[in-house]
């Protein structure tokens, strides 16, 4: 049996989760997942303006909190903290681990980025259409900022054979993170399915960190215990492909069929063919039962061939939006946020400013479920104690876009009653940065492994 | 038959691909599965979603796990990082859907 901890669900995630992980019991492996959709083109402009830059610095300081507990410990650690940049990543923890005295293999995967080969890959038929619309990208290929494809666990996996204490990578499926420790321990293969598609679904379920541990659960949610202290998700993987998801002993959270359940639908398609590179995944196969307190055991898992592409993750400049918000408060607070949401429909108009969407919602009142829960019932609506207006435009022209930000202030003065939240000042003009899926042929894409030590 | 709301019956976590909003459905007893089956169908699911769902509606059932998934298409206003909504990510349709009302024998 190996552990295998996943101490990071995106960028921006609890600092002290992977530290806990480390020091407060048994792990073999740290995963830690840095990378969104967003995150790579927000990189990629880093490092247009510093060629040193463009990979997930956090990661860095991490390594140089633990890499003593790492190496006491024998903790291996797979990150796609390498954004852009998997070799400056790499570089970094190297001087980190040469300041501590520390000797460390790095090992480097990358290939995944295609936005050097975006051109010939065109001209050559590869169109990269979106899988959404079936557009071409030569639609927008003057926006595009990054083009990454998500590779597999299998090129971890050789990393961890050849060595590696901690493995960085660029754009990964997060579920590869959590499969190549299995892979490389348990000698698994490129066609044996169902045990690859377990330990997908194994990545699964911990991708999302805390998520599956007692986080953001909604049975009994008040009777969680010490979420503050809330345990991050261990996976106790078996050669067979059975594993349990498990969490530290006296850290808080629950970890029970219901919380499991929660995080195997979340961001699911469909359930018969959860596609990665690796393979195909059927969530309908998963058994699963109580094993112990917070413990819940996976088993029965059946999986398929794996596909002949790989999906890209492409980010293009898509525009720009901007967002103000005001609060107005008791009595009939609703409708005087209604008013205001009119009056500034009709200034914008006066203005000759055209935008692609404006959009308008009550904080307070429904925004979250629109029209699901309709307009507030009318017997409620004017005791609301307040409800803030949340009003955004989105359109290519950013004058236009500009000229809206300085017309929400105005609204405190020459406006309905009672109003406040100005303190945050004029919104801010963001460009939009948007997303394109596509698939490109595996033959197309060569994974690349590179090993580095610390010392020579 | 008396009506029930949803959220007695089943929990929920929901997030998003795109544009499309995911809804995982799953049922509180292993007896309530076979209710939701019957009355939580993909076109009642569009009908309560009327306004914020834009496309089509698919279910699927894992009745391993007592569980339906919902796609809801074309219900994020364009989705990530396109979208003005205060939850572009569609993470509170989880419990929007538990809103519904539904028979129960």
């Amino acid at each position: 049996m190996i552990r295998i901890a996943n101490g990071q669900g995106f960028w921006g995630d609890s600092l002290e989760a992977p530290v806990d992980l480390v020091r407060r019991g048994p792990i073999d492996y740290l995963t830690l997942d840095y990378l969104a959709e967003i995150t790579m083109s927000i990189l990629q402009k880093q490092r247009a303006r510093d060629t040193k830059t463009g990979y997930a610095r956090d990661f860095v300081d991490l390594i140089a909190r633990v890499l003593p507990d790492l190496k006491d410990r024998r903790i291996r650690v797979i990150a796609n903290a390498g954004g852009v940049n998997p070799k400056g990543c790499c570089e970094a923890v190297l001087d980190v681990a040469r300041r501590l005295n520390i000797p460390v293999t790095v090992a480097v995967v990358a290939g995944d980025d295609i936005l050097p080969r975006l051109d010939q890959l065109i001209e050559r038929g590869i169109d990269l259409k979106n899988m959404e619309s079936c557009e071409p990208l030569t639609s927008i290929r003057a926006q595009v900022q990054s083009a990454n494809v998500y590779l597999g666990a299998f090129p971890i996996a050789e990393a961890l054979r050849r060595g590696a204490d901690i493995v960085i990578t660029g754009r990964v499926t997060d579920t590869g993170l959590a499969l190549a420790p299995m892979i490389h321990e348990f000698g698994w293969k490129e066609a044996d399915w169902d045990r690859l598609a377990a330990g997908t679904i194994a990545g699964h379920t911990v991708e999302c960190g805390a998520q599956c541990t007692g986080g953001n659960c909604q049975v009994d949610w008040e009777t969680i215990p010490d979420l503050a202290d809330v345990g991050y998700p261990i996976i106790e993987a078996e050669p067979d492909g059975t594993f349990t998801i498990a969490k530290h002993e006296g850290t808080g959270g629950r970890v029970t069929v219901e919380s499991v359940k929660e995080q195997l639908l979340y961001e699911m398609g469909d359930p018969r063919e959860y596609i990665t590179p690796d393979c195909i995944a059927d969530f309908t196969t998963i058994q699963l039962d109580q094993a112990g307190p917070d413990r819940v055991r996976f088993r029965g898992i059946r999986g398929r061939p794996a596909t002949e592409f790989y999906k890209v993750s492409i980010a293009y400049a898509a525009g720009f939006k901007a967002l103000g918000s005001m609060v107005y408060a008791w009595p009939n607070a609703y409708k005087k946020a209604r008013a205001a949401e009119q009056i500034l429909r009709q200034r914008l108009d006066r203005l000759g400013l055209r935008f692609d969407a404006v959009r308008a919602e009550f904080l307070g009142a429904n925004a979250c479920h629109g029209i699901a829960s309709a307009e507030p019932p009318p017997e409620i609506a004017p005791q609301l104690a307040e409800v803030v207006l949340r009003f955004g435009v989105r359109g290519q022209d950013r004058a236009a876009v500009e000229r809206f930000t300085r017309e929400i202030a105005p609204l405190a003065l020459n406006g309905p009653p009672v109003v406040s939240g100005l303190g945050l000042g004029r919104p801010r003009v963001e460009e939009i940065v948007a997303y394109w899926p596509a698939l490109i042929p595996k033959s197309e894409v060569q994974a690349e492994v590179t090993m580095w030590q610390s010392e020579n | 038959m008396a009506k029930r709301k949803l959220i007695e019956l089943a929990h929920a976590r929901s997030g998003d691909k795109g544009d499309t909003a995911n809804i995982g459905l799953i049922a509180r007893k292993s007896e309530y599965y076979p209710i939701l089956v019957r009355e939580v169908t993909a076109d009642r699911v569009k009908e309560h979603f009327a306004g914020v769902c834009q496309g089509e509606v698919e279910r699927f059932e894992l009745p391993n796990l007592g569980a339906l998934n919902f796609l809801l298409h074309n219900s994020l206003d364009g989705g990530g990082t396109f979208a003005l909504k205060a939850d572009p990510q569609g993470k509170t349709y989880s419990t929007a859907l538990l809103r519904m009302e539904i028979e129960v024998d």
